[in-house]
C-alpha cells in the first residue's frame, strides 16, 4: 500500500513493528513503532508518558516526510 | 471457425492520435494485421469482420463499445473474439480487454488478446482473459498473432491449454494440478545440486520480486501540509459500516474524524484476526493517532489533519490484492489534495 500510494506521488512514512516487512516491501519511510499489538502506544506505560511517546512517534514520522532519503527511524 | 477481430483506429488504419475519437465502425473480413492472422488460422478459419475504434472512443464510451462488439460478434455468429495485439498501447489494452471480458459473457465464446506485461490491461483483466504475451514492439507482430492463432484454435475446439510458459500468455493465477515423475524432495534436491554447480534452474513457484521507487518529495513544507492517516489494523467504526472482515480484505473504508479531537473507544471497534485487538480497542489512538495529530494541528507543526482516515484490515493479504488497495486509497487521497500520509502497521 505504502509503495503504490508513493508511486502515486504522495510520500507516506510507515510506522510499523515490522521494519523489516516494511524495508523488504520497499517502503522509504520507515518508524519503528513500539509493538504489534499497539504500534504507537505502551500500555506498560503511565498515560502521560505514553501520550508523549505516541507524540514523539508522530514527530519522527514526520521528520522522514520532511526528508529526501530513505529512513528507518 | 469465424473469427471477429477488434482493432483500434492506428492498426485499423484509419489513422494516428487525431482520429482516437473515431466511433467503431464494422468492416466485412480482415483488416491490417489481420490480413496476416487470417493466413496464420489453421484451414477452414477466416477471420468474417474487423471492428475498428479510436482509443478515445473506446475509453471514454466503454458501455457504447461494449454493446457495439456484443452485438457484431453475434450477428456474425463468431466461434473466436480476438483483440489486438496492443503491446504497450494503454488504452487499446484497456478498450480490449474490457470487449474481451464482455464477449466472453454475453456470447461464451473463447476469447484472445494480447498485451506486453507492461499494458494497465494485464492487471485488469487477466484473470479472466487469456493475454499472449507480445512484449512491446510491433516488430514481433508475427510470432505473437501464430500464439493467437494456436490459443483460439485450441479453445475453439475444446483442446486443454498448456501452461503460460508453453504456450506464450501471461500467467492468470491460477494453480493447476498436475501429475509430475519426480517427488517434492527429488526436485528439490536437483534444483539445489543445480544451485551448487551454479547451473540454471526454474523455481516453481514465482519469486516475488519489488522494486526500490525513488523517494517522493513533500510538495510543500509539513506547517503547511495537508497530512492523512491511514492503517492497516482493521479500525473501523462501531457496527463496522464497510464489513471489513478479519483476513483476506478486498475492500476498505474511509471514516470521518472531522471535529474529533481524539478517537474515543466507545465508537469504533478493529476487524482484525491478525493480532490481539485489546489494547488498541481501549484506545484507538493507539493505532491511529488522532489525539497527538490535533495537538500538532493546533500548534501548526503540520498545516492540518485530513477529515478521514482510511483504514483495511493487512492480515493474510495476497499482494496484488494489497497493490490494489494501495491504488484505489492513494486516488481517493489525491482527489482529496492530500499532501503526505503517515500509515500505521500492525
Amino acid at each position: 500500500m505504502t509503495t503504490e500510494m508513493e508511486k502515486a506521488g504522495i510520500p507516506v512514512a510507515q510506522v510499523t513493528p515490522m521494519t523489516l516487512v516494511a524495508e523488504t516491501v520497499g517502503s522509504n519511510r520507515i518508524i519503528r513503532g513500539r509493538s504489534i499489538v499497539h504500534p504507537l502506544g505502551d500500555v506498560d506505560l503511565a498515560p502521560e508518558e505514553e501520550h508523549e511517546l505516541r507524540r514523539m512517534l508522530v514527530q519522527r514520522a514526520l521528520d522522514a516526510l520532511a526528508s529526501e532519503d530513505r529512513t528507518t527511524a | 471457425m469465424k473469427v471477429v477481430h477488434y482493432l483500434n483506429q492506428f492498426f485499423g488504419g484509419v489513422g494516428g492520435e487525431e482520429f482516437a475519437d473515431t466511433p467503431p465502425n464494422f468492416l466485412e473480413g480482415p483488416v491490417g494485421p489481420g490480413n496476416l492472422l487470417n493466413q496464420i488460422l489453421p484451414e477452414g478459419s477466416q477471420i468474417v469482420g474487423t471492428i475498428v475504434c479510436g482509443d478515445n472512443y473506446a475509453v471514454e464510451n466503454q458501455q457504447d463499445i461494449v454493446s457495439f462488439v456484443n452485438a457484431k460478434v453475434k450477428e456474425a455468429r463468431a466461434d473466436l473474439f480476438v483483440a489486438g495485439p496492443c503491446f504497450n498501447a494503454g488504452r487499446y489494452g484497456m478498450s480490449a480487454g474490457a470487449v474481451c471480458e464482455a464477449v466472453k459473457s454475453e456470447s461464451d465464446i473463447p476469447v484472445v488478446t494480447a498485451m506486453s506485461e507492461e499494458n494497465p490491461g494485464v492487471d485488469v483483466y487477466r484473470g479472466e482473459v487469456l493475454i499472449v504475451d507480445s512484449g512491446s514492439s510491433p516488430a514481433n507482430m508475427r510470432d505473437v498473432l501464430v500464439r493467437i492463432a494456436n490459443l483460439g484454435a485450441k479453445l475453439a475446439n475444446d483442446e486443454p491449454v498448456g501452461p503460460p510458459s508453453t504456450e506464450g500468455y501471461i500467467p492468470q493465477g491460477f494453480l493447476r494440478a498436475e501429475f509430475v515423475e519426480k517427488t517434492a524432495a527429488q526436485r528439490l534436491a536437483e534444483m539445489l545440486m543445480a544451485k551448487l554447480k551454479g547451473e540454471s534452474f526454474e523455481p516453481e513457484i514465482p519469486v516475488t520480486t519489488f522494486e526500490p521507487i525513488p523517494v517522493p518529495l513533500m510538495t510543500t513544507e509539513i506547517a503547511k501540509a495537508k497530512i492523512a492517516l491511514v492503517t492497516d489494523g482493521g479500525l473501523v467504526p462501531r457496527s463496522n459500516p464497510d464489513n471489513l472482515p478479519r483476513a483476506f480484505s478486498r475492500v476498505w473504508g474511509a471514516y470521518s474524524i472531522d471535529e474529533r479531537p481524539k478517537l474515543l473507544e466507545e465508537d469504533f471497534e478493529v476487524a482484525h484476526g491478525g493480532y490481539d485487538n485489546a489494547h488498541v480497542q481501549q484506545d484507538p489512538n493507539r493505532l491511529v493517532p488522532v489525539d497527538v495529530m490535533r495537538e500538532m494541528e493546533r500548534s501548526g507543526a503540520i498545516g492540518s489533519l485530513h477529515e478521514e482516515f482510511l483504514s483495511t484490515t493487512g492480515n493474510s493479504n495476497p499482494l496484488e490484492n494489497s497493490r490494489r488497495i494501495g491504488r484505489e486509497m492513494a486516488q481517493r487521497l489525491k482527489d482529496a489534495g492530500v499532501d503526505a500520509v503517515i500509515l500505521t502497521s500492525t
